[in-house]
């Protein structure tokens, strides 16, 4: 990275653990601890957008909700600007939720259906006491025409709304408020391709107008290439790889990063491509192998005893790219 | 070519509705041919009407609401199966043509263990006794992939994840050795990871079992994979069709076109979006003319009037329901 100006958002050694849900009454011994998050680091840069990556289970969505204090960390540290968000009592804490905001992926479950676009896009800003009686109207006016929705969808209902229109109204809402840092979590996941391509376009555009920053958390790596500047991979609750976004997808240097890559389809029926196909599932966060918390899976031929017993650290394998393997360096073919 | 395993002929499945007013034509008058050995792409969605067309094959459409229109027509070894009696209907589904689902949670019985339900349309159908139908369940999870399956076949689906749920789906539909599978959305609901090793022994199967596929999917990129052939769907018709190469090296509709340049690819730069404006319009009411004129980028006077019936591009067997088929030269973009 060149020399940039200080991040905006700064996460240092975020975790979250879920303690194991209790065995009938309460006898029994516990059930183990979910390690959602394990030790999670990251920065961006104001006007950035970093893709956070990975499968269900890896912990993604966790780091998204503690971020936002819907969940409370376990431990770690949060800056946005010079605010340690997870240090904040309420009332502070209620101040800054307007500088942060969140997109869901499903549109549907949360927009609230008894409220009209208008009610819907009008609550943060009573809330956060940001425009008069007066003035509402015409903000309300303004945020659809911003996100590219017809005025006369003010009176509807999210059920009366297709699923892109949705999730237009979700952003409309986030932006309300003027907030500096957007998290996206999964915001296109949910929508058809055709309709995906306009909310990504949308979310661009915004971010070019409005200089914002986002955390972009997607399961689809193709979706994340199109609009992440850097790219963080989460396996089981941590990052194992962290680069550029074009070191990444160009030079991926972990073997997950790399079986990831290879299994996206690729529209193109021309397109010969040597594809690796992994065993198994992901484990359970409960119950996280020993060692590198991915080799029961890993496809690297150099794969020994050490990966089995030593977990790797996240260190730099090459200028500017992090990965957490033994065998980064090494060709995997 | 040989005859065609399954011909669907002008398939009309509408559905009455309370809300909105009229009558849905989910799926308006779609034909395909699906060869021996084959695996065909249903692509379009959502709304197109591709799983509307999957469920009226085997008659699961729900009726009321739903009917499929007299005029349909479904011919699979000789037989209408549109006009099949319930009896004979049920000697044709599970057992020559079977089905997988999108969510594996919700298509498995939480209350039976894999094992019964692996083993039900083989008890069923083949009237293999309790013993030998267990037997038959543990070959088939073997078969799919399922680690431990003298152990797993006991286990209740909540233990399985995802994708294992998926393979013991596939192990359900397979168990006797269907001639036809209907795969509708196999993969949607799986992580990418997941979805490799399903793709891969789904082709692997078909070639074990040499039956035809009907792959139903949204994915372009699953499609170019997999299929041999595709059929792109729009606002309840066919609206292209063609061998998988031909439809990504030259795709014939304005739709199929759109759609390629709106999804984000790997193998390209980072670039904007192409993406197709507006929405897909409602069931009931669909636009008159071309059903795609109101978001297509070449339209012209006649498409608004005139519905374009399926032409023949000149390529190889490829077909596309547009009116630039007899006039190329309009293809040029307007502007918007």
């Amino acid at each position: 990275m060149t020399a940039a100006p200080p991040p905006l958002v700064a996460v240092h050694d975020l975790v979250k653990y879920y303690p194991g849900a209790r065995t009938w009454l309460g006898l029994g011994k516990p059930r183990a601890t979910v390690r959602a998050v394990d030790g999670v680091s990251f920065e961006i840069p104001p006007g950035k957008t970093l893709g956070l990556v990975g499968e269900s289970g890896s912990g993604k969505t966790t780091v998204a909700r503690t971020l936002l204090r819907l969940t409370e960390p376990t431990s770690g540290t949060f800056h946005l600007g010079d605010d340690e968000v997870f240090a904040l009592a309420p009332a502070p804490l209620r101040r800054l939720r307007r500088r942060m905001q969140i997109v869901f992926q499903d549109p549907y479950s949360s927009l609230n259906p008894r409220m009209t676009v208008r009610q819907t896009l009008i609550e943060p800003l009573v809330i956060h006491q940001l425009a008069s009686k007066s003035e509402r109207a015409g903000r309300v006016a303004a945020l659809l025409e911003e996100v590219g929705l017809d005025g006369g969808l003010t009176d509807r209902y999210p059920h009366e709304l297709s699923g892109g229109q949705r999730q237009r109204v979700g952003i409309a809402r986030a932006l309300s408020v003027e907030p500096q840092f957007l998290v996206c979590d999964e915001p296109v996941s949910a929508l058809d391709v055709s309709v995906q391509a306009q909310v990504l376009n949308l979310l661009a555009d915004l971010q070019k107008k409005r200089g914002l920053t986002y955390l972009f958390i997607a399961h689809d790596l193709a979706v994340v290439k199109h609009i992440a500047d850097e790219v963080a991979v989460m396996y089981l609750g941590r990052i194992v790889e962290r680069a550029a976004a074009s070191t990444v997808y160009s030079f991926p240097r972990h073997p997950y990063t790399r079986s990831l890559l290879s299994a996206v389809p690729v529209p193109d029926p021309e397109a010969q491509r040597q594809r690796i196909v992994l065993e198994g599932d992901v484990p359970s966060p409960a119950n996280p192998p020993a060692g590198c918390s991915f080799h029961p899976r890993c496809p690297h031929p150099l794969k020994n005893d050490r990966c089995r017993t030593e977990p790797p650290a996240l260190r730099v394998v090459a200028p500017g790219q992090l990965a957490a393997c033994h065998f980064a360096e090494q060709p995997m073919s | 070519m040989a005859d065609p395993l399954l011909r669907v002929r002008d398939l009309r499945t509408y559905f009455v509705t309370d809300q909105g007013g009229g009558t849905a034509r989910a799926v308006d008058g779609v034909s395909f041919d699906l060869h021996a050995g084959e695996t065909l792409g249903l692509v379009g969605e959502s709304g197109c009407g591709k799983t509307v067309t999957s469920l009226s094959i085997l008659r699961l459409i729900p009726e009321p609401p739903g009917h499929i229109r007299p005029g349909s027509y479904i011919e699979f070894e000789g037989r209408n199966l549109l006009t099949l009696a319930p009896k004979d209907l049920r000697a044709v589904r599970g057992n020559r043509i079977a089905m997988i689902f999108q969510e594996p949670m919700t298509s498995l019985n939480p209350v039976l263990t894999i094992g019964d339900q692996v083993a039900e349309a083989a008890i069923v159908h083949q009237r293999l006794s309790g013993a030998a139908g267990r037997a038959r369940a543990i070959e088939m999870l073997r078969q799919v992939g399922i680690p431990d399956p003298e152990e797993r076949v006991d286990h209740y689906p909540h233990q399985l994840s995802g994708g294992m749920r998926q393979r013991v789906m596939i192990a359900m539909a397979l168990i006797c050795h269907p001639q036809i599978l209907i795969a509708d959305e196999p993969t949607t609901a799986l992580d990418v990871t997941i979805q490799a090793q399903i793709l891969e022994l789904l082709s692997r199967l078909q070639q074990q079992l040499g039956m035809a596929v009907l792959l139903i999917t949204h994915d372009l990129g699953v499609v170019a994979g997999s299929a041999d052939r595709v059929v792109v769907m729009y606002a309840g018709q066919v609206v292209e069709s063609a061998p998988t190469r031909t439809l990504f090296a030259r795709p014939g509709h304005p739709y199929t076109e759109g759609l390629m340049a709106s999804i984000p690819r790997l193998d390209r730069p980072r670039e904007r979006l192409h993406s197709i404006p507006g929405s897909v319009p409602a069931a009931t009411a669909w636009p008159a003319g071309c059903r795609f004129h109101p978001r297509c980028p070449y339209a012209w006077d006649k498409c608004r009037t005139e519905e374009p019936p399926l032409l023949e591009t000149g390529a190889d067997g490829q077909v596309a329901r547009c009116w630039l088929v007899s006039e190329p030269a309009r293809r040029v973009k307007q502007a918007s």
